[in-house]
């Protein structure tokens, strides 16, 4: 009993000594953003690492992921005689909850872990090393313009995965399902609304981008500089990114919506 | 001959002023392991010095804290006559501007052309048109005998051109001192020479001071105008390679003889064979 109560105090004083020193980089990595945009080259380099590269993962996920949930929902709509809701069924699944969490949990595997290990084998071989042996510091050129860089694109990344998921709902529902194109889509247009739901889900994939691009960056800059530092750094990217995500989506949901 | 035990080593009648880097009474520990105990050594401006040692010495923990990447534990370390244990973090980057190192494995940066490795600095200190940053870089390749291989990538290059490239970017903002963290391990007999003849000409035509850590014996005498040999965190001998060769110390012997058993042991310090083997240890 007692070594039990002894692994959980010390898991939680892990914890928390881990949260804070991830609180001090993202100071570091903020102070360093002014002077990031004045070098655009560096961060748009890094959009397109983590955004233009993950585009084919996002863009075929968001299409099957909405086929599946256009199929699922025809099935329950149809015993309710409701089929026509379908568009905006879609619509609000994806803008609001699906589409900021699956790109993130996506963008965790895809980009994260490229941004750990990018880092973590930088820091491995010396690089890192040798930047602040020419005096100019690894926090400001390598991570803060990375940071940004998954800051920026995972909202985009957000939009094109429900924009795809939208065109697999409405291939599935109205091109294989036959369901009504102009209920489909005019339904959609009178209950999505663009502050609750559309800019609600930018919102939420904006705090993933920050919380996903931040542990991806931290990971790989404080990693043991061995191979297995670098693979337990990647490893732990994905897993703390992907509870990051689930609980800070739970968190914002219940803002937004007022209620918990 | 110039032999000297421990911390009674560091003074050599040099004057002060002779000197770029004076390290004074150092001593740093990783853990519950000393790595220096009161390590005292001058390095001459204009020459090359090397710094030998086994290794697990603590060789390239003493270009770190040169460099200020680790603070000791307790000792002063002065370059130019000031401490650098004592700089705060934008005097350590100003400090850091007006030397050069190279690292074991070049430490190039992987997503950078040679070209760009070797601008790195420039660009990012400089505010120079683009035209000279090329002339510079240029310039510093055709030093090291790489101007054909600009357009490569680290990923493309031997381990001896890595160096190379490493060693041109060293020099891009002309600095007072290069430090060589064990620049020939690795290397074939070839671009070893060249290394060698490098690190030699570099110096001398540049008016820089070199440190250069190594455990090649051979290739570091043919270079060195001045030697130290630190074991068990102190420098047991200092003068010209010639020197060393000739000490009868019975560490310098066995570490320039490169003898197997002597004063550092074959065996890491283990409980008795017999006992073990009959699993009677603890």
């Amino acid at each position: 009993m007692t070594k039990i109560l002894r692994d959980v105090v010390y898991s939680v004083q892990d914890f928390l000594q881990i949260f804070g020193a991830s609180q001090l980089f993202l100071m570091r990595i903020l102070a360093g953003c002014p002077a990031a945009f004045l070098r655009p080259r560096l961060i748009i380099k890094q959009i397109h690492d983590s955004g233009v590269l993950s585009l084919a993962i996002i863009g075929i996920s968001g299409f099957f992921v909405g086929m599946v949930l256009a199929l699922q929902a025809y099935n329950s709509l149809a015993r309710f005689g409701a089929t026509e809701s379908l568009g905006v069924l879609a619509a609000l699944a994806l803008t609001r909850e699906l589409g900021p969490v699956v790109t993130a949990l996506l963008f965790a595997g895809r980009a994260g872990t490229a941004l750990a290990s990018e880092i973590g084998l930088m820091r491995a071989t010396d690089q890192l090393s040798g930047m602040e042996l020419m005096a100019v510091d690894p926090v400001r050129r390598v991570v803060v313009p990375r940071f940004i860089g998954g800051v920026i694109a995972m909202p985009l990344l957000a939009a094109i995965f429900s924009a795809m998921g939208l065109f697999g709902a409405w291939l599935e529902g109205v091109v294989l399902l036959n369901v009504d194109e102009g209920a489909f889509w005019q339904q959609m247009r009178d209950q999505v609304d663009v502050y609750d739901d559309v800019l609600a889900g930018i919102l939420k994939s904006f705090v993933f981008g920050i919380a996903a691009s931040l542990l991806a960056v931290f990971e790989g800059y404080n990693s043991i500089p061995t191979a297995e530092g670098v693979s337990r750094a990647t490893t732990r990217t994905v897993v703390l990114t992907a509870l990051s995500v689930l609980v800070l989506n739970f968190m914002l949901t219940a803002m937004l919506i007022g209620e918990v | 001959m110039e032999a000297i035990e421990g911390a009674a080593a560091a003074p050599t009648g040099r004057s002060v002023d002779d000197n770029i880097i004076v390290i004074r009474d150092l001593h740093y520990s990783r853990g519950h392991r000393k790595i220096f105990d009161g390590l005292s050594l001058e390095i001459p401006k204009g020459r090359v010095t090397a710094i030998m040692g086994p290794s697990g010495t603590g060789k390239t923990t003493l270009l770190r804290l040169v460099t200020g990447q680790i603070l000791p534990d307790q000792g002063s370390i002065l370059v130019d006559g000031e401490d650098v244990v004592k700089m705060r973090r934008k005097e350590l980057y100003e400090y850091r501007k007006r030397i050069g190192m190279l690292f074991q494995n070049g430490a190039l940066l992987t997503d950078l052309s040679v070209y760009e490795n070797v601008a790195f600095p420039l660009r990012e200190h400089t505010r120079l048109p683009e035209r000279l940053v090329r002339h510079i870089v240029l310039t510093k390749l055709h030093a090291v005998g790489l101007r054909g291989a600009w357009r490569m990538m680290p990923s493309e290059l031997s381990g001896g051109m890595a160096r190379r490239v490493a060693l041109a970017r060293a020099i891009a903002m002309d600095p007072d001192l290069i430090l060589y963290d064990e620049p020939f391990v690795g290397l074939d007999p070839i671009s070893m020479g060249v290394i060698v003849r490098l690190i030699r000409r570099m110096n001398d035509a540049l008016g820089l001071t070199s440190i250069v850590v190594s455990h090649d014996v051979e290739e570091i005498s043919s270079i060195a105008d001045r030697t130290y040999l630190i074991s068990d965190g102190r420098v047991v001998a200092s003068g010209s390679p010639q020197d060393l060769q000739a000490n009868c110390s019975a560490v310098v012997m066995q570490f320039m003889n490169g003898m197997a058993d002597g004063p550092v042991p074959f065996h890491f310090p283990a409980p008795d064979y017999g006992e073990q083997l009959l699993g009677r240890e603890d």
